[in-house]
């Protein structure tokens, strides 16, 4: 395994290149930052629009050629928007790095936003909103991340809210496209059965030419600080009752994060720091304390705990599915008394022990392949800068009980907290 | 380097004295392992009137041996940061995890333990049940599931084996007593139902050594097979579950088709992938997704076991589309069938299907689980090197073949899970 090499194009572009010969694979991945967190109101979704735009033909690769081109090459491809990032990925045969690197430079600079493209698309998110809507845990998640936020913008939901995606226009996405997607705001990652003076010379030929544009000025409102509890209730038809508290979280260069990460890991057991790949599947999580309380005690039928780096202070959530017959009533006060106690008490040198192995193995699951290394190098080096990645064994490593119970007891408190219920209509509370 | 894959997978393998297989491959990929133990226990083998026991058996295993409680079993797991995934379909109840290589030792161990000697406490039995049950409701206010369920059941009859929800019904459930899962358990849990596989950061040798020693001194009787009963030839038959509240309504359309070791199956494949699977979801997709903007998720998957598995097409749309939707795949449906597939779609859809064969062994897992299909279905150890050939073997003929074998609209069963009183009009 060899280490990250690190170039920069004249015109800012940044290149980060690992060889892996495991496998004769090449992951690129083309990494923007810009992402929600950067809208402005009336225009909430515009990040994760213009992506879905980028997959719709450009100057010299027509729409129907996107279809194909990678594929050709056995090839996979994808891209997600979140709050701090917009990201493009291929993994294919070795063979198809030089189409890979030219896909990205046309997605970079050439993208046409046809205006009957743009329609059609407008439709496509409002299903993809409508869908995730389907399911009450997800709408819940939505409505307690909109009430935990008061200024920064991220409140609304990456998606965007639905009136700003029926009144955008084409203007509108091709003006955020322009302004956004330009070398000196993008890094690009390689990873694979490469070699990394040929992935340099392919990054200058096909992305040496552009002009740097400027930076993405990031000018996002700070939140104050929450003064006290607040309380969302959905009630709709459904057969399951929900519950989510959300306290505001560190973001992934505050000191505060990994004792936080180890906290998580000790209520709910740990997931990583993959969100490509490590917050699917199942946890270990049997010897979490909210497991224990809840799930083992029969008041809930799942437990789930979410703490994800971010280049600003998001949150750090708890989601509860209520055990079928058990009242949300119920289920809030046994959580509450649980964590009541981890504020006063922290976790116990046992479990934090537990918790940092855990994380030192997920940390290795989570880097099994060509497509999870190149996610990890640009989630890093996007939302927190270079040699953050590399610190991150050695950070958990180091985190003590007493910097758990410290994070516990100054963040967990009632008054900074968010809590959303999901009560089936017509069930008692 | 015996250890990269580049060059195709090598894995050693071994059929040990009491007819358990073990498979093991090394990779380089990292210090960590992925061990699939894979028994012939799956729905198939429940009594009839025990639908779902078999996914039940499979939450409550792990929770238990004769001489470990559910609490050690979780602490020899989960001190080591490992998730044990236990996933049952029709045929096979599969327990896997992915572990640090420093900790394979251990981790086999606690696994061998739980499938030879799962005691089933009777207090873990009453915690998952109700657990289960919630899983259940929870899936009944869940459109995907509820169209995928009901299709399901359209296209195999209630008494099919294939036909039958898996996680059970709530009636069901209840009624599981721990003489059931004693059952079941000694029943379908033997050594000659096992295939156990380890990939990853071990040499091979050692690995199946390892697994040799954990299971070699096992014994128990092989259990019977049970043959997969013959499928009905479905009717054609449409349904709507009515789901007033929910934003978007979610459509499962298909057929019953082939079974794996059909010799059409490389045929089958290929018009799947160009019927909704190419780019973002074949043709499929490019009418419904992106000529009409309806649908945020179209595409269509191809699932042949044993016995004829599903072609099905799942769509989300919005519930004013249902009509226009179920039109536009009644379309493509038809026209595939009809005219078969052009020969730039064939050429490039074998193309895509031979270059995507290293991204099937891209992890350790992704490996355990192509290793675990192939000797399920007899393919070889050498079955990744054969692949290509297979898929090049194919002509368009072939495929224009499968085409019109299955995909005529008036014999597809739907089942649309949303608004009913918003279904728009073609």
């Amino acid at each position: 395994m060899g280490k990250v090499r690190t170039a920069h194009l004249d015109n800012g572009l940044k290149v980060l290149i690992k060889e892996l010969h495991t496998s004769p694979l090449v992951s690129v991945w083309c990494w923007y930052r810009v992402g929600s967190g950067d809208e402005l109101p009336g225009q909430t979704g515009v990040s994760h629009w213009v992506e879905h735009m980028n997959f719709k033909g450009t100057v010299n690769i027509p729409r129907d050629e996107m279809k194909g081109i990678v594929e050709k090459f056995g090839g996979t491809w994808n891209g997600y928007t979140w709050i701090d990032q917009t990201t493009y990925l291929e993994t294919a045969g070795k063979d198809a790095l030089d189409t890979l690197l030219f896909i990205e430079a046309e997605r970079m600079t050439n993208g046409l936003y046809e205006p009957a493209e743009c329609e059609s698309e407008r439709t496509v998110i409002i299903s993809e909103l409508h869908g995730s809507e389907n399911d009450p845990d997800q709408l819940l998640d939505t409505e307690v991340t909109a009430s935990a936020f008061r200024a920064h913008p991220y409140r609304h939901p990456t998606i965007g809210w639905i009136d700003d995606l029926r009144s955008m226009t084409r203007d509108d996405l091709y003006g955020y496209y322009r302004r956004h997607y330009v070398p000196s705001n993008a890094t690009l990652v390689v990873v694979g059965d490469v070699d990394a003076d040929d992935v340099l010379r392919g990054a200058g030929k096909h992305f040496g030419s552009m002009a740097a544009g400027a930076p993405s000025a990031r000018a996002r409102a700070a939140e104050p600080r929450q003064v006290g509890e607040r309380r969302v209730t959905i009630e709709r038809e459904g057969t399951t009752a929900y519950l989510k508290f959300a306290w505001h979280a560190p973001s992934a260069t505050d000191p505060d994060f990994f004792p936080m990460l180890v906290l998580d890991a000790g209520l709910t057991g740990a997931k990583g720091l993959n969100i490509w790949s490590s917050f699917r599947g199942a946890l270990p999580q049997r010897r979490a304390r909210l497991y224990d309380a809840l799930v083992e005690r029969g008041l809930a039928s799942a437990v789930a705990g979410s703490l994800v780096p971010t280049k600003e202070p998001f949150l750090y959530s708890v989601s509860l599915t209520a055990m079928d017959g058990v009242s949300l009533s119920a289920l809030e006060e046994a959580a509450d008394a649980e964590i009541a106690r981890v504020r006063t008490g922290g976790l116990t040198d046992v479990e934090v022990a537990r918790a940092k192995r855990q994380l030192r193995a997920r940390l290795v699951f989570e880097n099994d392949s060509v497509t999870n290394v190149a996610h990890q190098i640009g989630y890093f080096e996007t939302i927190a800068g270079p040699d953050y990645l590399d610190a991150v064994a050695d950070r958990v490593r180091d985190v003590t009980a007493a910097q758990v119970a410290d994070v516990a007891a100054r963040r967990l408190t009632s008054e900074t907290r968010t809590v959303g219920r999901f009560q089936p209509a017509g069930r008692r509370a | 380097m015996t250890s990269s894959v580049a060059g195709g997978l090598s894995p050693v393998r071994q059929v040990l004295s009491n007819g358990a297989v073990v498979v093991a491959q090394e990779t380089a990929f990292s210090p960590a392992l992925t061990i699939s133990l894979a028994f012939r226990a799956g729905s198939l083998y429940e009594p009839a009137d025990r639908e779902g026991l078999a996914w039940f058996l499979g939450r409550v295993i792990d929770r238990g041996t004769a001489t470990r409680s559910a609490d050690a079993i979780a602490d020899g797991l989960d001190d080591r940061g490992v998730a044990l995934k236990v996933s049952t379909n029709r045929h096979l109840m599969t327990l896997s995890c992915t572990c640090l290589s420093e900790d394979f030792a251990d981790v086999l161990d606690v696994l061998g333990d739980v499938v030879r000697a799962a005691a089933f406490p009777p207090s873990e039995i009453e915690k998952r049940r109700v657990e289960l049950i919630s899983v259940i409701r929870q899936d009944e206010d869940n459109p995907g599931i509820r169209a995928a369920l009901a299709l399901q059941t359209l296209l195999y009859g209630d008494a099919h084996p294939y036909g039958r929800p898996a996680k059970g019904r709530v009636e069901t459930v209840e009624r599981f007593t721990r003489e059931d899962l004693l059952a079941h358990h000694a029943g379908r849990f033997a050594p000659s139902t096992l295939t156990a596989i380890v990939v990853g950061g071990v040499p091979a040798g050692e690995a199946a050594a390892r697994v040799q020693a954990a299971f070699e001194g096992w014994r128990a009787s092989p259990p019977g097979e049970r043959d997969v009963p013959p499928v009905p030839r479905a009717a054609g038959t449409r349904i709507t579950i009515d789901m007033p509240d929910k934003p978007q309504s979610d459509i499962a359309y298909g057929f019953t088709s082939i079974g794996r070791m059909d010799p059409a199956y490389y045929a089958h494949w290929m018009m799947n992938t160009i019927l909704g699977q190419f780019g973002l979801g074949g043709r499929l997709a490019e009418n419904i997704r992106e000529r009409q903007g309806m649908a945020y998720y179209v595409y269509s998957a191809f699932d042949p076991s044993v016995g004829p598995g599903p072609l099905v097409v799942r769509a989300g749309v919005d519930p004013g589309n249902v009509e226009r939707a179920l039109a536009a795949i009644d379309a493509e449906v038809a026209a595939l069938g009809r005219d078969g597939a052009t020969v730039r779609e064939f050429d490039e859809t074998r193309q895509y299907l031979i270059g995507s064969i290293p991204r099937m062994l891209e992890t350790n897992a992704g490996i355990a689980a192509f290793l675990q299909t192939a000797e399920f279905f007899g393919l070889g150890l050498d079955y990744d090197r054969r692949l290509a050939g297979l898929l090049r073997a194919v002509t368009l003929e072939d495929v224009n073949a499968a085409a019109a074998s299955v995909l005529d609209p008036a014999r597809a069963c739907a089942a649309v899970a949303g608004p009913a009183s918003l279904r728009g009009d073609a």
